[in-house]
């Protein structure tokens, strides 16, 4: 059976996909949580040179891939917006910004309070971490620029822009660890293998599972208000049950 | 200079309070804005709606 996936790239008909997807993506975030948790905390042993310090891998590793993906995901619905004209697409790209900047935010965040005990300083104007903020800067930007626009399809096309060429600080960070000589460490897992206790990655693993799905969740959640604001002057808005 | 004492003291309680516990206010305020986000898109549609009725009447 084929299945006509451009038909959920309107607004029209992914407007109730959204809403039946959220507890899809919301219970199994939470599980997965919970779990990440109990495995990270209960079951993986102390590590020996950072002691209890260390644990803030769980929640700061998530939140840094996701930041980064997420802004990856927001560039990619950007550029689909601008080049094929296509609403929901841009409407994405409004609905995902918030959430990879509050990611971004929890990385700085969880690394600075990980720095602390480590380096003895909250902060260093490390290339990993300046191109971090820089990233945190960019969502911030993308969401100022696309409120001070009052036409919401101009507002999308500017703020499109500013999404695709930022992405460029993307590979920055990634590969600033390479690039030059950090404090930041380099990857704990690569290709060839990895030093780390099974138990850690488990936990490390499945919070950044937890973390996609809810990042999903919410952004599902946030387009479903954008799709009503943006739409409301059309007749199926005007047929949806909770408008009645 | 006390809290970093106080860090080395209650590595735990540090890490939880510190990242865990600030990482889920976050997520949770996000929760609560999309929803009172949703809540207030859907009353400005229904008043719309509303006045969009009575006009044609």
């Amino acid at each position: 059976m084929a299945i006509n996936w451009f038909k959920y790239s309107a607004p029209t008909t992914f407007y109730g996909l959204a809403g039946k997807l959220i507890p899809w993506f919301a219970i199994p975030a939470a599980m997965l949580c919970v779990i990440a948790l109990y495995i990270g905390f209960v079951v993986a042993p102390v590590d020996a040179t950072q002691g209890q310090f260390y644990r803030i891998i769980y929640i700061h590793v998530p939140a840094s891939i996701i930041s980064m993906f997420l802004y990856l995901v927001m560039a990619g619905y950007a550029a689909l917006g601008l080049i094929f004209n296509t609403r929901l697409s841009s409407m994405m790209a409004s609905a995902v910004a918030p959430t990879g900047a509050l990611f971004a935010f929890i990385s700085l965040w969880t690394g600075a309070l990980w720095g602390k005990p480590m380096w003895g300083a909250w902060w260093v104007w490390d290339a990993r971490l300046t191109s971090e903020l820089i990233l945190l800067f960019l969502y911030l930007g993308f969401i100022a620029l696309h409120a001070a626009i009052d036409d919401p399809r101009r507002a999308d096309r500017a703020a499109a822009l500013l999404a695709i060429v930022g992405s460029v600080n993307v590979p920055i960070i990634y590969f600033s660890v390479k690039w030059w000589n950090t404090l930041h460490q380099g990857s704990t897992i690569k290709y060839s293998g990895t030093s780390m206790h099974i138990a850690m990655q488990q936990a490390m693993f499945t919070m950044l599972v937890a973390c996609w799905l809810y990042a999903i969740a919410v952004t599902l959640m946030r387009v479903r208000s954008i799709i009503l604001e943006r739409e409301r002057h059309t007749k199926w808005i005007a047929q949806l049950a909770e408008v009645k | 200079m006390s809290l970093d004492i106080w860090m080395r003291e209650n590595p735990l309680t540090y890490v939880w309070i510190g990242s865990y516990g600030v990482a889920f206010l976050v997520f949770a305020v996000e929760i609560a804005m999309v929803v009172h986000k949703r809540k207030i898109t859907l009353q400005q549609v229904r008043l719309m709606r509303e006045a969009e009725e009575s006009e044609e009447i």
